[in-house]
């Protein structure tokens, strides 16, 4: 048995379609894909919520002069 | 080459290896910015020219013996003696090792595979920049660029190889002929020579040495990410028919193929290159937090975790893995540092070595039961062909050798630069030599306007 349904190469290539592995589940492998997308978002907007929340009370009025001469 | 459609064959194999080397060339250039940007100013040309020597040492002795190990062994020491039939076609005294009408083919396949020589013993360079000794840097980057990744490729990246035959060794990409080869020569090799100098505190807590350019390591790593296209393309054969594979492939229909001659498609591996980068970036940055060298360095590792089945993975499979290998070997990286007090200078032992292996593992599964090869009496893939693979890439051939020559060198005394050298920077010489002679053109200019005549030519 093999993953992408082939045993062995001894095929006519005019007859092979895809040969990615777990043919058929190709709307299971889409729903992993989109999970781990909006996953990606999801952290990112609270991750970078709490980062601009802690930033807002980082600055010195010193350094930010500095940094704003700096350009 | 009689015939049209031979001659447009030939012509057209023989200007795609070419093109692939062209694009490979950026792997290399990318390196040199990256290595330069992640050194410290006093260090800047030593770590370039560390770098760029590996580019005609490797060369030429890729040109006297690397080429002839790859033909000559596939099934040796053990499965078989050497292959002398194929090896003496590429020996440097051979007529095809040179300008020859029949044969317009050895020339820029030669090169391909030379180009990966350059990435092998480029990875080792990355981690070890501001405390090897040159001499000693371009011993080890002829001997992974030269000896060991080859005899690697013979064995698990020919259509012959002993490992494909019997172990089903699946790479199509090298995860594991380059990278984990690379990455572990890496390792044996910074296990002896140890840290750079403040890279951890007195209670063994690790410190960040942070860049002097991170614009330039940013540009160096879209550099190696530009020239791994060429990589890619450079791991197929083009076109070929079944009648020329030879092997189990019946009809008349013309395919792609990796590596092993097995079918694939310049499109599958594009969908699969894109993807797993995505996913190694997506991951790279969630597990670093936005660090962003980890997360452009985590685009390369999704990529190369991919590799070894990314001429036959679907798009989303190649993303999944890349996201998840990344995963594993960002905190791969950072346990052994502090465990061990290994200075990985630019993250290649993880991002080459780690992913490379991890790589291997995960496509033993996915592609379990795919055949290996178009030719009949090949073991299928199978996770123990792929984990043993792995072991025998970043461990006996990759780790060994690195720890066993890099000790060789401490002994002699060769290994590493003095303590005084390594504190005043490796460019002191060359920057007093700069200063002094900016001062003297300087001062003669400024005689010259003050009216003490034109400077003597």
């Amino acid at each position: 048995m093999s993953t992408i349904g082939y045993d062995s190469w001894a095929v006519d290539l005019a007859e092979v379609g895809p040969v990615y592995p777990f043919q058929g589940s190709e709307g299971l492998m889409v729903v992993l894909g989109v999970i781990f997308w909006i996953a990606w978002h999801r952290i990112q907007f609270v991750r970078e919520g709490e980062h601009l929340k802690k930033a807002k009370q980082m600055g010195d009025r010193e350094k930010i002069h500095s940094l704003l001469e700096k350009y | 080459m009689d015939g049209n459609l031979n001659a447009l064959t030939t012509v057209f194999t023989e200007f795609y290896y070419w093109v692939t080397v062209v694009f490979m060339f950026l792997i290399h250039v990318g390196f040199c910015m990256y290595e330069v940007g992640a050194s410290r100013h006093r260090n800047h040309m030593h770590t370039l020219m560390k770098n760029i020597m590996i580019i005609p040492l490797v060369t030429v002795t890729f040109f006297f013996f690397g080429w002839w190990i790859y033909w000559a062994f596939p099934s040796f020491p053990f499965f078989g003696g050497l292959n002398h039939d194929a090896g003496s076609a590429n020996l440097p005294w051979s007529q095809n090792m040179g300008t020859n009408l029949s044969d317009r083919i050895t020339g820029v396949f030669w090169a391909a595979f030379l180009l990966f020589s350059w990435t092998a013993a480029s990875i080792v360079s990355g981690a070890v920049i501001e405390r090897i000794r040159s001499s000693a840097l371009w011993v080890h980057a002829v001997m992974i660029g030269s000896v060991f990744w080859i005899i690697d490729a013979a064995w698990g990246w020919h259509a012959e190889g002993w490992m494909v035959k019997y172990l089903g060794y699946h790479d199509a990409y090298a995860s594991g002929v380059i990278h984990a080869i690379a990455g572990g020569y890496a390792l044996g090799v910074i296990m002896v020579l140890g840290p750079r100098l403040g890279k951890f505190a007195a209670d063994g807590t690790p410190r960040d040495i942070p860049p002097h350019n991170p614009w330039m390591l940013t540009i160096g790593i879209f550099l190696i990410y530009s020239g791994f296209w060429g990589f890619y393309a450079a791991c197929n054969i083009p076109a070929i028919s079944p009648e020329g594979i030879g092997g189990l492939i019946t009809g008349e229909t013309w395919t792609a193929t990796n590596i092993y001659l097995a079918p694939t498609s310049l499109s599958a591996i594009t969908f699969n290159f894109l993807m797993s980068l995505s996913g190694g970036l997506m991951a790279a940055y969630v597990v670093s937090r936005g660090d962003a060298f980890w997360t452009f360095s985590g685009g390369l590792a999704g990529i190369i975790t991919a590799s070894a089945g990314n001429d036959l993975y679907h798009p989303i499979q190649a993303m999944l893995v890349g996201a998840v290998g990344v995963v594993i070997v960002y905190k791969l990286h950072y346990w052994v540092e502090r465990t061990f007090k290994i200075d990985d200078a630019v993250g290649a032992v993880a991002v080459h070595g780690y992913s490379g292996v991890v790589g291997l593992i995960i496509s033993g599964f996915l592609l379990w039961g795919a055949p290996s090869s178009p030719y009949e009496g090949f073991a299928a893939v199978n996770p123990v062909g792929q984990t043993i693979g792995a072991v025998i890439m970043f461990g006996v051939l990759g780790w060994l050798p690195g720890f066993v020559i890099a000790k060789m060198q401490a002994a002699a005394g060769v290994l590493r630069i003095p303590e005084e050298v390594e504190l005043q920077g490796l460019d002191y010489a060359e920057h007093h030599a700069y200063e002094d002679a900016k001062a003297e053109i300087i001062a003669a200019d400024k005689a010259a306007v003050n009216g003490g005549g034109v400077p003597a030519e």
